[in-house]
C-alpha cells in the first residue's frame, strides 16, 4: 500500500513538547566535542603520557615509543617523516572505532551531532534519510570486530592498572605501593570494563544469539551479567569516557609537573 | 435505498473479535469455508485483553489430583447447579486441549520448574488450575489468537457495528451494520452467524467494561427471535479500583488474592472469616495460617475465605461498607503487601507475579501495592446470562445463529468462577466455529430481504433528522446506568426492580427522541445513540428476570428474599420477543443430569 | 458505594484543553474549558468534553486501564496513552494540547488510520514451532527461556513507538520499514524457544531494520516499559550481523559445528 498523506508535518525543531528537549542533545554535543578536542590534542602531544608507574590509557598499549612501556621499542626508522607519529595515534583508533560504532553512541550522536532526530517527536531538517541500511552507514555493523580488538586493549589496561602498584625507588628497587593515580587507573578500569562487558555485541556473543540458555549455567550467568550491565550501557559509556579522559589528564598534569601525585602508601 | 450498501458474502460471519470470536473464526476457516470477522473496535482490543488471572483448565500440572471431573463439579457448585450441565462437562473436558493448542500457536504461559504450564489458585477452584502469564493472561490469549488468525484467510472488518441480523424465514442469513470511520452501511451475507459480542457492562455505572459492551449481541439475537436465558445473573467483581474517581471500576485481578492478598475492613480485621457459606465450609480454611499455607501451594491446606466465589465476596464487602466498616472512599482494603511477613523479597515477588497491578496502582492511584493496601470495591464485570444455546453445537434457538463466550448463556449458571471465562472462550469458540461452518455448508441457500436492510438503515439514520433539544445520547445512557446501578445492582428488591423497569420504559422514549449532531464520519454521539436500543433491551431483560427470580442465588441477591429457594433450582428463566414485540418471560426446565455427572458432583461435594 | 461522593474530592479547577478537531487534511486546535481534578486522566476529560460539549468529538478508546492500547495520542507534544496520563503530571496552569498520532493518516479529531500497522504484521512470517518433544504431545520450556520473549509479548499494540519513530513520522518510510512495534514482534518470534523459522533475511531487506538509528524514542514512549531498543532491535541487528556481516564468526561456527538453535 502506498502510504496516504500524513497530517501536518512539522519543520525543523518544531514540536509541541513543553520540556527542555534540546538540553540533552546539546549536552551530548558539547561533552563529546570537548572529549574529541582534548583527546586529539593529547594524542598528538606524544609526551607526558607516563608518570611513575602510570601509563595514560590514551597511550596503551604503546607499540612503538620512547617510554619503557613500548612493546617494540622506539619509533621505527622507516616511519615516513610526513606522517605524524604518536603512540596514541596507533592505538586510539581501536577504542575510537568501538565507541563510534557503539549502539549507545550512535543513538546519541545521531541526535546531538546530526539532529536526525534532534530529539523524540521534534521536527527534522532533512528530507532524505537512509538510516544504516546502505553503505557506508552499514559499516556500523562492524561494531563486533572493534569489540574483539577492544578486548585486547582492555587486557593491556588491566595490566597497566596492576603495574600502577609497583614503584621504582631511588635505589632501583621495586616496591608495592599506591598513589592517587593508582586509584584513578583502577576506577577507570572498572568503568571501562562495565562499559565493554555491557556491550550489546558482547551480550550477543556470550548468549544472546541463542534462544535457550537453560541447561547452560555458565553461558546463562555470562549473559545475565552482560544484560545487567547493558541495561545501563549509556551511563557506563558516559562515565567511562569521562574517566578515561580524566585519567589521561591526571597523569599528564603529574608528568608536566603541574600537580604532584598523592602517594597513599 | 436498496443497493446503496456495500455487500460482502461469507459462509460464516463472526460478530465480535475477542477470544471467542477469534477462536470461532479460526475454527470455521480451518474447515475451508469463507469466514468474515466483524469487530466493533480495532482487532485485538476486545475485552479479553482485560482478563488478568488466567485460563482455567484441569491439566493437573501443579496438583495432579486435579482432573476434568473436579473442574466440572467446581463449575456446577459455583453456578449453583442451574448451569447447562452439558456445557459444564464439555468445558471441563476440553479446556486443557484448547490451552495446549494456544501454546502450539505461540502463547507463552508461565512455567513450572519441570517446564510445563504453571497453574495458579483462584476463587472457587479446588486445585491450582489457572494457566497464566503474570497478570496479563487475556492479552496473551487474544494476541495469540489474533496472530494465528490473521494467517487463516479470514476477512476482518474492523470498527464495524452490527445493527441488525438479517433473517430468511426464521433462519439467520447475514447481518447489517455500519463502519465507524465513514458511517457507510454494509450488508454481510452469511449462511451462519456466530455471535461473540461479549457482555453488557455498560448498562451499569461502575463497570470494568469499555464503551463497547452494550449488549449488542444479546439484543440482536433477541430481535432476530432467539431466546435469552439467565439474564438476572450479573457478576459484580469484588475487587475494582474505587479511588481516584476516574479509575472507579477498573479491575483488580483476583490473582492478587490468589497470591495471598487479604481483605480487611477499616478496623484492620479480616472479615471474610466471619461468614463462610455452608457448601464451602469443608473446603475453606478456618484460620489465618492455613489460608497462607494454601496460597503457597500446601496441598493439605484449605483455601482462605478471600478465594470464595465472587458473588459472596462482593456481598461481604458491601456489608462491611453498609455497616460502617468500609474504607474512606466506600470500599474495603485489599492487602498484598502483608506477605512480607512470610516471605523475604516480597516486593520483588509481588512485582513479578502482579506486574500490571503494580503499575496500574502506581500510575493511576499513586499507591505502591508492595507497601500499602489497595482500596477496592465491587464493579460490574460479567453477565452469566445470554443467548440460550445448545450445549454441543452452540446454536441458538434461531437456526444458523450461534453464540459463544460471554454472550452465550449456560456454562456459568448463577455465578461464574474466575478463570472459567477465558476457557469458555476457547472451548465454545471452537465448537461454535465448527458447527457454524457445518451449518453453513449444509444450508447454503437463502434469500436476503432488502427491506430488512432498508429498515435498519432508516432507523440508524433517524437520529440525524431529529432536532429535539432533549437529552443527548450520552445523557440517556448515563441515566440508564444510574438506574441500573441503584436498582438492579448487587443488592436488589422487588420495589427497586419495578421502579427500574418503569424508568427503562421512560428512557426508551427518550432514546427514541435522541438527536445527534455532525456527520456520519466517526461520530461517537451517533454511535452511542445507536447503542442505546441494545442497552435498553438487555436492561429490561435483566430487570424482568430479576423480578421473577424471587430468591437469592449466585450473582442475583434479593434482600427481600435473601435465601436460596430449591424450587428455583430446577429451571432457567428464558426471555423471548413476543409476536406483539413485548418481552416474554418463561421458565424452562433444566433437563435431568445423567447419572455419571450426578455421581461426580456427589463425589466432590 | 456512593458514600464516597459525599466526601470532599480533590482540588477541583478549570483547565483549558486544546484538542485537534477536523477531518483528514483539514484541522485546527479548538479550545474547551473543562472542570477537572488532579486524579483525572486526560481521557476522562476528553470523554467529558465529548459527552457534554461535543458529542461528535472522535476519539478511540476501550479499556481505560492501559491494557488495550486504543487511546494513543500526543499530549503536550508527547506520544501517550490518554488513559494513563494523569493531569497532575501536566502543568496545571497551561492549556493541555491533545492531538492525534502524527505518523498515521488522519481520520477525524483524535483518531488516525492505523491500518498500516495491521498490514505490517501480515508481512512477518508466522510462528512455526518445532515438533512437540514431550510424551504428552506438548513441549517443556524453562521459565528462564520464556522470560525474554514474555517481555515483548507485553506489547499492547498502542503503536506509540511507531508514532514517535522518526523513520516513519518524519521520513515516511512506511513502505520500507516495519517500525519498532513489528521489529519487536519479529524478536518475540525469533527468540521464541519453540520457533524454527528464519526471519533474519527478511528483517534485513523488506522489514528494513537498518533504518533504525537507535535513537531510542520507541523505548522512551512505551507504556509497557518494554526495552524495545536494547532487548529487541539491537539483538536482532546483531543476528543480522551474524548472517550478513560476520564471515569470521560464521566460519568459527561452521568449524565448531555449534548448534545455534535459532
Amino acid at each position: 500500500m502506498t502510504h496516504q498523506p500524513l497530517p501536518i508535518q512539522r519543520g525543523f525543531g518544531e514540536t509541541l513538547r513543553r520540556d527542555l528537549w534540546w538540553v540533552s542533545p546539546l549536552i551530548v554535543f558539547l561533552s563529546f566535542s570537548a572529549f574529541l578536542v582534548y583527546g586529539t590534542w593529547a594524542a598528538f602531544q606524544n609526551a607526558y603520557y607516563t608518570y611513575g608507574p602510570y601509563l595514560s590509557p590514551f597511550y596503551s598499549p604503546e607499540i612503538w615509543g620512547d617510554s619503557h612501556w613500548a612493546l617494540l621499542g622506539p619509533k621505527p626508522g622507516w616511519w615516513p617523516t610526513y606522517v605524524p607519529f604518536s603512540p596514541a595515534l596507533l592505538i586510539l583508533p581501536i577504542p575510537g572505532l568501538f565507541r563510534f560504532t557503539c549502539y549507545y553512541y550512535r543513538g546519541a550522536y545521531y541526535k546531538g551531532f546530526w539532529a536526525d532526530p534532534a530529539n523524540c517527536a521534534v521536527g527534522e531538517a532533512r528530507k532524505v534519510y537512509r538510516g544504516e541500511k546502505p553503505m557506508p552507514n552499514a559499516l556500523q555493523n562492524l561494531h563486533r570486530y572493534s569489540m574483539y580488538l577492544v578486548l585486547v586493549v582492555m587486557a593491556f589496561l588491566a595490566y597497566d592498572a596492576w603495574e600502577a602498584f609497583w614503584w621504582l625507588d631511588m635505589g632501583g628497587n621495586v616496591h608495592f605501593g599506591a598513589g592517587l593515580g593508582t586509584v584513578i587507573m583502577w576506577a577507570n578500569l572498572v568503568l571501562l570494563s562495565g562499559y565493554t562487558f555491557g556491550c550489546h555485541s558482547v551480550r550477543h556473543i556470550v548468549g544472546g544469539f541463542k534462544d535457550r540458555l537453560s541447561g547452560q549455567p555458565i553461558r546463562a550467568a555470562c549473559y545475565s551479567g552482560c544484560s545487567r550491565l547493558n541495561a545501563k550501557h549509556g551511563s557506563w559509556a558516559r562515565w567511562s569516557m569521562f574517566s578515561v579522559g580524566f585519567t589521561d589528564i591526571y597523569i599528564r598534569l603529574c608528568a608536566m609537573g603541574y600537580i604532584t601525585d598523592w602517594r597513599i602508601f | 435505498m436498496t443497493g446503496e450498501y456495500e455487500t460482502v458474502e461469507h459462509d460464516v460471519l463472526v460478530i465480535g473479535a475477542g477470544g471467542a470470536g477469534l477462536r470461532a473464526a479460526i475454527e470455521a476457516a480451518s474447515t475451508g469455508v469463507r469466514v468474515g470477522l466483524v469487530c466493533k473496535s480495532l482487532l485485538g482490543k476486545a475485552h479479553t485483553v482485560m482478563a488478568e488471572g488466567g485460563v482455567a483448565a484441569a491439566m493437573g500440572n501443579v496438583d495432579d489430583r486435579d482432573d476434568w471431573k473436579v473442574h466440572f463439579a467446581d463449575t456446577m457448585r459455583g453456578g449453583q447447579y442451574i448451569n447447562n450441565w452439558r456445557m459444564a462437562e464439555l468445558h471441563a473436558r476440553e479446556a486443557g486441549a484448547r490451552v495446549n493448542e494456544l501454546e502450539a500457536w505461540g502463547a507463552l504461559f508461565d512455567r513450572t520448574p519441570d517446564g510445563r504450564i504453571l497453574q495458579r489458585n483462584f476463587g472457587g477452584h479446588k486445585y491450582p488450575r489457572l494457566a497464566h502469564v503474570g497478570d496479563r493472561t487475556g492479552l496473551e490469549m487474544i494476541r495469540t489468537l489474533q496472530d494465528h488468525g490473521i494467517h487463516q484467510g479470514i476477512d476482518i472488518h474492523m470498527e464495524v457495528t452490527i445493527v441488525a441480523l438479517l433473517t430468511d424465514g426464521g433462519r439467520v442469513c447475514g447481518a447489517f451494520g455500519y463502519d465507524r470511520e465513514r458511517g457507510r452501511f454494509h450488508v454481510y451475507k452469511a449462511a451462519a452467524v456466530v455471535m461473540a459480542t461479549g457482555g453488557i457492562g455498560r448498562a451499569f455505572k461502575i463497570t470494568s467494561n469499555s464503551w463497547e459492551y452494550t449488549g449488542d449481541g444479546h439484543a440482536l439475537a433477541y430481535d432476530a427471535g432467539a431466546a435469552l436465558q439467565d439474564m438476572e445473573f450479573v457478576q459484580f467483581h469484588p475487587t475494582g479500583m474505587i479511588w481516584p474517581p476516574s479509575v472507579r471500576g477498573i479491575l483488580v485481578t483476583e490473582g492478587v488474592r490468589g497470591e495471598g492478598g487479604i481483605l480487611k475492613n477499616n478496623q484492620g480485621k479480616r472479615f471474610m472469616f466471619d461468614n463462610i457459606p455452608d457448601n464451602y465450609k469443608s473446603s475453606t480454611a478456618d484460620n489465618l495460617e492455613e489460608g497462607w499455607k494454601y496460597v503457597t501451594g500446601d496441598k493439605n491446606s484449605r483455601r482462605p475465605p478471600e478465594l470464595l466465589t465472587r458473588d459472596h465476596v462482593a456481598r461481604m464487602i458491601m456489608r462491611e461498607v453498609k455497616e460502617g466498616r468500609g474504607s474512606p472512599h466506600g470500599g474495603v482494603f485489599l492487602d498484598i503487601a502483608w506477605i512480607k511477613e512470610h516471605i523475604p523479597n516480597a516486593a520483588e515477588h509481588i512485582k513479578r507475579k502482579l506486574p500490571s497491578m503494580y503499575h496500574q496502582f502506581m500510575q493511576l492511584a499513586g499507591i505502591d501495592i508492595t507497601k500499602e493496601a489497595m482500596e477496592i470495591g465491587p464493579t460490574t464485570h460479567y453477565v452469566m446470562g445470554g443467548i440460550r444455546v445448545d450445549g454441543d453445537t452452540q446454536m441458538s434457538t434461531v437456526p444458523g445463529l450461534f453464540a459463544c463466550g460471554e454472550v452465550a448463556a449456560g456454562l456459568h449458571g448463577a455465578n461464574r468462577l474466575g478463570g472459567n471465562s477465558l476457557s469458555d472462550l476457547i472451548v465454545f469458540g471452537q465448537r461454535a466455529g465448527e458447527h457454524a461452518a457445518k451449518f453453513a455448508k449444509a444450508n447454503k441457500k437463502y434469500t436476503i430481504d432488502p427491506a430488512q436492510a432498508d429498515n435498519a438503515a432508516r432507523a440508524a439514520l433517524a437520529p440525524f433528522d431529529r432536532t429535539t433539544t432533549a437529552d443527548g445520547p450520552f445523557q440517556v445512557q448515563e441515566a440508564l446506568q444510574e438506574t441500573m446501578h441503584a436498582n438492579v445492582g448487587i443488592v436488589r428488591n422487588d420495589a427497586d426492580l419495578r421502579s427500574a423497569l418503569a424508568t427503562i420504559n421512560t428512557l426508551r422514549e427518550k432514546a427514541a427522541n435522541v438527536a445527534v449532531r455532525g456527520n456520519r464520519n466517526y461520530n461517537p454521539g451517533w454511535n452511542t445513540a445507536l447503542d442505546l436500543p441494545s442497552l435498553l433491551t438487555v436492561s429490561e431483560a435483566l430487570t424482568r428476570a430479576a423480578i421473577a427470580r424471587e430468591e437469592s442465588r449466585g450473582g442475583h441477591f434479593r434482600e427481600d428474599k435473601p435465601d436460596k429457594d430449591p424450587a428455583f433450582g430446577t429451571f432457567n428463566f428464558v426471555i423471548t420477543k413476543g409476536a406483539d414485540g413485548e418481552m416474554q418471560l418463561k421458565r424452562e426446565q433444566i433437563p435431568e443430569m445423567p447419572a455419571n455427572l450426578k455421581a461426580i458432583i456427589e463425589e466432590n461435594k | 458505594m456512593d458514600a464516597s461522593s459525599a466526601l470532599p474530592t480533590e482540588n477541583t479547577r478549570e483547565q483549558t484543553f486544546r484538542l485537534w478537531r477536523g477531518e483528514r487534511d483539514e484541522g485546527e486546535f479548538q479550545d474547551f474549558k473543562a472542570t477537572v481534578t488532579d486524579g483525572m486522566v486526560v481521557l476522562d476529560v476528553v470523554l467529558q468534553i465529548q459527552a457534554e460539549q461535543a458529542n461528535d468529538l472522535a476519539c478511540r478508546w476501550n479499556c481505560k486501564a492501559g491494557k488495550c492500547g486504543s487511546c494513543s495520542a500526543e499530549v503536550n507534544g508527547k506520544p501517550k496513552l490518554m488513559c494513563m496520563t494523569r493531569l497532575d503530571q501536566l502543568p496545571a496552569n497551561e492549556p493541555v494540547t491533545v492531538e492525534p498520532m502524527r505518523a498515521f493518516p488522519h481520520v477525524k479529531d483524535l483518531v488516525t488510520d492505523v491500518s498500516w500497522n495491521f498490514e505490517q504484521k501480515m508481512k512477518v512470517a508466522k510462528f512455526q514451532p518445532r515438533a512437540p518433544d514431550a510424551p504428552d504431545g506438548t513441549w517443556r520450556m524453562q521459565q528462564a527461556d520464556v522470560d525474554r520473549v514474555q517481555e515483548f509479548r507485553k506489547c499492547i499494540e498502542c503503536f506509540l513507538c511507531q508514532d514517535v519513530c522518526h523513520v516513519l513520522r518524519d521520513h515516511h518510510k512506511h513502505d520500507e520499514f516495519i517500525g519498532p512495534r513489528f521489529i519487536t514482534y519479529v524478536a518475540a518470534l525469533e527468540m521464541h524457544p519453540l520457533d524454527t523459522a528464519d526471519r533474519i533475511p527478511a528483517l534485513k531487506e523488506e522489514h528494513g531494520v537498518g533504518f533504525c538509528n537507535i535513537t531510542k524514542c520507541c523505548t522512551e514512549v512505551c507504556p509497557e516499559h518494554i526495552q524495545i531498543t536494547d532487548n529487541a532491535i539491537i539483538p536482532l541487528k546483531e543476528r543480522v550481523v551474524d548472517q550478513f556481516y560476520d564471515p569470521v564468526g560464521k566460519l568459527v561456527k561452521i568449524f565448531s559445528r555449534r548448534s545455534t538453535n535459532t
